[in-house]
This record gives structure tokens, C-alpha cells and sequence, in this order.
């Protein structure tokens, strides 16, 4: 075989593998792009981007290690520069209820679902980034303390606590709003 | 709040609390008002965040997905090509045209030392302005201020 076509073989091989990753974490990855950024096209663009610059760099990436961990570090750091270079907040509706609410029966609770979800975006989007991030990671996207403590690089009781107080601020800033 | 009074109320939210220490907890709130008032306050915000999911987006976006990313990268190596080939294209057309130019002899050596003057003047130009923007982009104080 030559040289060459032993190249293309291990490229190849190389793109099916990334695509893999790709398809297993494209929904985390547009969420959590989403969540941070607050915005569908910015979260669609900068997820691609990331899983672009990891396809660079994939053969440093040690495949004993989670895929996720290591791409949420190239995807947060766009994410920085996005926030940076776009100070003007244009934050779209980033929630939704779990459940269906019965509207034909309970328009009263339908109308006040629509404004607990309205006071809660807009709690979370007046959250600073280190506070906001944590609130996806774990309460939306539900990853682990462990999984977050290597994403973040820091110690697991520095996540409980991050946690913690992030969930207090938004706590006091609903209160505030609903006064 | 100590670290350990946290590391307890996280553990009880995610349900991995034992119940060794559900009773460490338990005794805790018992004894401290402020931290029972504040332990509520978490549970109620939990509450709100448990009923929320983010929005889904339309389900075509995760079918043209990867193909976008697969375009994007096969784009890049593209432009990366079409780069490198017109490096060397034009510097290549660039060399042949100053030699044909310098070897002219019908050319008078007036218009010889015009044109270099003019290619001079051109590049200086290019390079102080490319300088004066590098030193812009270092040194200005108001880059984050929206103008």
C-alpha cells in the first residue's frame, strides 16, 4: 500500500471516528452553547466552530478521557470571545416547560407558568458567566459534580459550592423581579 | 454557610445523600433558623429550575448538523489550498515581471527608477499603516467601549 493511500485510509478513518463524537454530543454541545450565549444562531455557529477546532487538534485528544470535558473547553472559550465582542444582550426565549400545561382547562396556571418562565430567563440572563455556566451544566444539561470539576478544572466541593451560591443569586434576583 | 453544610444540601438535592448524613443535615437545620430559611429559598429554586428545560430547536437542525461541520472543515482545507497556490502563483508571476521589467533595455531608465520609487512609496505606505494598526489595536485603552 502506498504511502498515500495509507494516508487517506487513516483520514478517513480518522473523520468516521470524529463524526461519531460529533452525532454523540452535538445536542449537548448546541445546549450548552445555547444556554451560555442565549441565542439559536450563535449557539448553532460557535458548537460547529468548537467541534471544527477539535477535529484540528483531535490527535491530542487522549481517548481514555471524556470527549465533552475536552470539547467544553474549546467551546467556552469561543463562547468568552462571542461575549466579549458582543456586549449588546439579544437574548431569545432559551426556556421551556418539561411538561405541557393544560391550557383549555387551567388558563389561569398557563398564564402564570408563562410569567414564572419569563422572570426565570431573565433572572438567568442577568447572571454573571460564571454563575450562569454552572446553572446549565448542572441543572439543565445535568452533568455530574465530577464531570463539571473537570470541565471547570476545579475541585468538586468548589462546584457544590459555585452551585450553591449561583442558585441563591438567581433565587434573590426572581424574588427582587416578583416585587 | 461552611463547606460542609453545602457539600450536604448538594448531596440532597441529587440524591446521594446517605442517611448518615440526611441525619447530619437534618441536625443542622434544626439548629440554625438562618440556614433552614436558606436551605427553603434552595429548595424552591430548584423547584423552578427541575419544571424548565431549554428550548428545543426544530428537529431538521440536528439532521444537517454534521454535514455543517463536514462543509466547513472540507472549506477550510479548500481555502488553505487556493491560498497556498496563489502564493506561489503570484509571487512566481511577481519575480517574472520585475526581471522582465529590470531587463527591458528599449525601457528608458527614468521610467526604471520611477516605477521602483512608486513600488518603494507603496510599500512604505502599506507598512506604516499596518503598523500604526497593530500599535491601535495594543495600546488603545477604549477597544472594549462601544462606539
Amino acid at each position: 500500500m502506498s504511502s498515500e493511500s495509507s494516508n487517506k485510509l487513516a483520514s478517513s478513518g480518522k473523520k468516521a471516528e470524529f463524526e461519531t463524537y460529533v452525532k454523540k454530543n452535538m445536542r449537548r454541545a448546541y445546549f450548552t452553547a445555547f444556554g451560555l450565549l442565549g441565542s439559536h444562531d450563535a449557539a448553532m455557529d460557535l458548537s460547529q466552530e468548537a467541534f471544527i477546532r477539535a477535529y484540528r487538534n483531535f490527535n491530542r485528544f487522549d481517548k481514555r478521557k471524556n470527549f465533552f470535558t475536552w470539547y467544553y473547553k474549546i467551546l467556552k472559550n469561543l463562547c468568552l470571545n462571542f461575549i466579549r465582542d458582543n456586549k449588546r444582550k439579544n437574548e431569545e426565549v432559551l426556556l421551556e416547560y418539561r411538561t405541557e400545561a393544560d391550557e383549555e382547562n387551567q388558563p389561569q396556571q398557563s398564564l402564570e407558568r408563562e410569567e414564572m418562565k419569563s422572570l426565570l430567563q431573565k433572572a438567568i440572563s442577568e447572571l454573571e458567566f460564571s454563575d450562569r455556566e454552572i446553572i446549565i451544566l448542572k441543572e439543565f444539561e445535568e452533568h455530574s459534580y465530577n464531570e463539571i470539576s473537570e470541565m471547570l478544572n476545579i475541585p468538586v466541593g468548589t462546584v457544590m459550592s459555585r452551585l450553591f451560591y449561583a442558585r441563591k443569586k438567581l433565587g434573590q434576583k426572581m424574588k427582587r423581579m416578583m416585587k | 454557610m461552611n463547606e460542609r453544610t453545602i457539600f450536604l444540601i448538594e448531596k440532597y438535592f441529587t440524591n446521594e445523600i446517605s442517611e448518615e448524613e440526611k441525619n447530619e443535615l437534618n441536625k443542622i437545620l434544626e439548629e440554625n433558623a438562618g440556614i433552614k430559611q436558606e436551605f427553603e429559598e434552595q429548595k424552591r429554586v430548584k423547584e423552578v429550575l427541575r419544571k424548565m428545560k431549554l428550548k428545543n430547536p426544530s428537529r431538521e437542525l440536528w439532521d444537517g448538523y454534521w454535514l455543517g461541520i463536514y462543509n466547513r472543515i472540507e472549506r477550510g482545507i479548500a481555502w488553505i489550498a487556493i491560498s497556498i497556490g496563489a502564493i506561489i502563483f503570484f509571487g512566481y508571476a511577481a519575480i517574472q515581471a520585475v526581471n522582465s521589467f529590470l531587463n527591458d533595455s528599449q525601457l528608458p531608465v527614468i521610467v526604471k527608477i520611477g516605477v521602483g520609487i512608486l513600488f518603494f512609496g507603496t510599500l512604505l505606505l502599506i507598512f506604516s499603516l499596518l503598523r500604526e494598526k497593530l500599535f491601535t489595536s495594543k495600546h488603545d485603552k477604549y477597544k472594549e467601549v462601544q462606539r
